[in-house]
């Protein structure tokens, strides 16, 4: 069995989680194994992930986990985890994935692979490949010890329906009261609910080359145009103050695979074109034609970005409301 | 307050990465090396936590003695003292083996510490485990990718970096808690800090001194390849009016690339 921790952000299945969900799916047929799923509460989701190939769909309980601990998350889900002993356990790189699998895998005493970005079926046994050094190399290794932990990046494995007739399984976790220390108290929502760069399908991001803060509003509007779109940023234009570093792309922030990127006035600095390199679909838009953007992007327009943009943003218009 | 911050020495983000296909490593001809830029932020908040409430705040590395040089960066940053413990394992990208050690040298020399620091990841390994792995092995609370801190007694609140939110966490300590960039403004050393931190001598920790046996400090991960990723083929530079560019590339995204 190869076992999907599913996310819950306001109600809803998170979709990166069912991305991992359907590559858990995929890999455990080729293994010959059935996957399965499990919720903190949420059971009225349960069909949902059983058109996505989950067998068996576990849904823990218990009052200590209505706000969300990596502490009382990772306590109930190792009792689930030595009841099934599946094979793999596979999570979302999300905020609360990358939180959560590392604390599970040292209560179970087994090494995890991070971020990864393939998952492949080697003489039975997984294999994982994920990015290393923000992308500038990858990894491809195999865990000695089982069950085999990994996160999945977002946005990298689609989703894919795959019904079957399974179980729910309502289960009360053991976890003793007074033995949480820390939980989530509060989720304060950003003004707009941006979308974040790490789950957008789009990113629109902008460097030294927007010249001034107020830039970004362009930016904002260009990707209000687009379906899923983020605004995104390099390291010089955060550092300046221009927008948070939550926008940050590339080493020093995040590593994004999103189906298009648009760097706008992004000169492409080692560091920036390691976090979005592996984007699906890149472009460029520079008046330097020598920036090394150009290296990596799939279309190039050489040229006066304040000029391009509003012209982009009237063709995307007309395009998009066809 | 008792704060133990922890800082690992990494190739520099500007640096090309080549790899050694025999040995699946990476050529360490040629890197500069840094501190971590994340932990950076771990130091710092540490030293604000102490100006504000008191105490001390110790610098730990795990590595080679080449580690030796972040562990100066600290103390130049101005913390009390530094502490090397000595593995002469290259890099594993093994976090748990990472944990075990650092879980093991709190218990061993850090007994009394309240908070430990680090930065949200490591730039390298890139696998941000380590300290909600270090915080599970001690039974401790933990606060990861945090921009937002405050202690008031035994009892702390943090706010965390979620997609497109904040999350607010309270805990209480001892705790683990990951820094990310926008928790603070590094310093910079200062000439007097730099000076000191000469003069200081660093102890050197072995992992035998620990009482971590060799079973434990096995990498739990085996490296099966290490790649650059290939060269792209060069894209297509369209060429007009910034009209006809427009034109061209949203034709080009909708029919050719079928990403909007």
């Amino acid at each position: 069995m190869i076992l999907t921790f599913i996310e819950i952000r306001d109600g809803k299945i998170k979709k990166s989680s069912l991305e991992a969900l359907s590559e858990a799916k995929r890999r455990a047929d080729e293994m010959g194994r059935p996957a399965a799923a499990v919720l903190v509460g949420g059971e009225g989701l349960a069909p949902e992930l059983q058109a996505h190939g989950a067998a068996k769909v576990f849904v823990l309980e218990n009052a200590q986990l209505d706000a969300y601990s990596a502490q009382g998350y990772a306590m109930a889900l190792a009792e689930l985890v030595r009841e099934t002993a599946p094979a793999a356990v596979f999570f979302a790189a999300s905020a609360m994935g990358v939180d959560l699998a590392p604390r599970l895998a040292a209560r179970l005493g087994v090494s995890m692979a991070s971020d990864c970005t393939k998952v492949a079926v080697k003489d039975g046994a997984l294999e994982f490949t994920r990015p290393i050094y923000a992308g500038k190399a990858f990894l491809t290794l195999a865990l000695k010890s089982s069950p085999a932990l990994a996160t999945l990046r977002p946005n990298v494995f689609p989703v894919a329906a795959s019904p079957v007739a399974g179980e729910i399984v309502k289960k009360t976790a053991d976890v003793p009261q007074g033995a949480v220390k820390g939980r989530v108290a509060e989720v304060l929502c950003e003004a707009g609910g941006e979308i974040d760069v790490a789950e957008a399908e789009i990113i629109v991001s902008g460097g030294r080359g927007l010249k001034a803060p107020e830039s970004f509003a362009l930016l904002r509007e260009l990707a209000a145009i687009l379906p899923k779109a983020a605004v995104g940023a390099s390291r010089a234009a955060v550092d300046a103050g221009w927008i948070g570093h939550a926008h940050q792309v590339g080493q020093t922030g995040k590593t994004v695979s999103p189906n298009l990127y648009l760097a706008l006035g992004v000169s492409g600095a080692i560091q920036h074109l390691a976090g979005m390199s592996s984007s699906k679909v890149i472009v460029a838009v520079n008046k330097d034609p020598e920036a090394p953007i150009f290296k990596v992007a799939d279309y190039g327009i050489v040229g006066d970005l304040f000029q391009v943009i509003p012209a982009l943003k009237d063709e995307l218009r007309k395009a998009l409301q066809e | 307050m008792n704060i133990v911050v922890f800082v690992k020495r990494v190739p520099d983000t500007e640096s090309k990465i080549r790899i050694h296909h025999d040995t699946h490593t990476v050529v360490e001809e040629g890197l500069n090396f840094i501190i971590s830029p994340n932990d950076e932020y771990g130091i710092e908040e540490g030293l604000r936590l102490r100006q504000a409430l008191g105490g001390k705040v110790t610098a730990v590395s795990v590595g080679g003695e080449e580690a030796l040089t972040v562990l100066k960066k600290g103390l130049a940053m101005g913390v009390d003292e530094a502490v090397l413990i000595k593995d002469d394992l290259k890099e594993t990208y093994d976090g748990l083996r990472l944990a075990r050690i650092i879980a093991k040298a709190v218990a061993a020399r850090f007994a009394d510490a309240d908070m430990l620091l680090f930065g949200r990841m490591s730039v390298g390994a890139d696998n941000a485990q380590v300290p909600a792995m270090t915080a599970e092995l001690l039974g401790w609370p933990q606060a990861t990718v945090v921009t937002k801190l405050a202690v008031e007694g035994t009892a702390a609140t943090a706010y965390r970096e979620i997609e497109g939110a904040q999350e607010k966490v309270t805990f209480s300590l001892p705790a683990v808690v990951s820094a990310q960039k926008g928790l603070n403004e590094p310093r910079y050393e200062t000439l007097k800090g730099i000076m000191a931190a000469k003069r200081k001598v660093i102890p050197v920790v072995s992992l035998a001194e620990l009482g971590l046996t060799a079973e434990e400090t096995r990498p739990g991960i085996e490296v099966r390849k290490l790649e650059t990723p290939a060269a792209k083929a060069a894209g297509r530079i369209l060429t007009g009016t910034p009209e006809e560019t427009a034109k061209l590339l949203v034709e080009l995204l909708r029919g050719e690339a079928k990403v909007i």
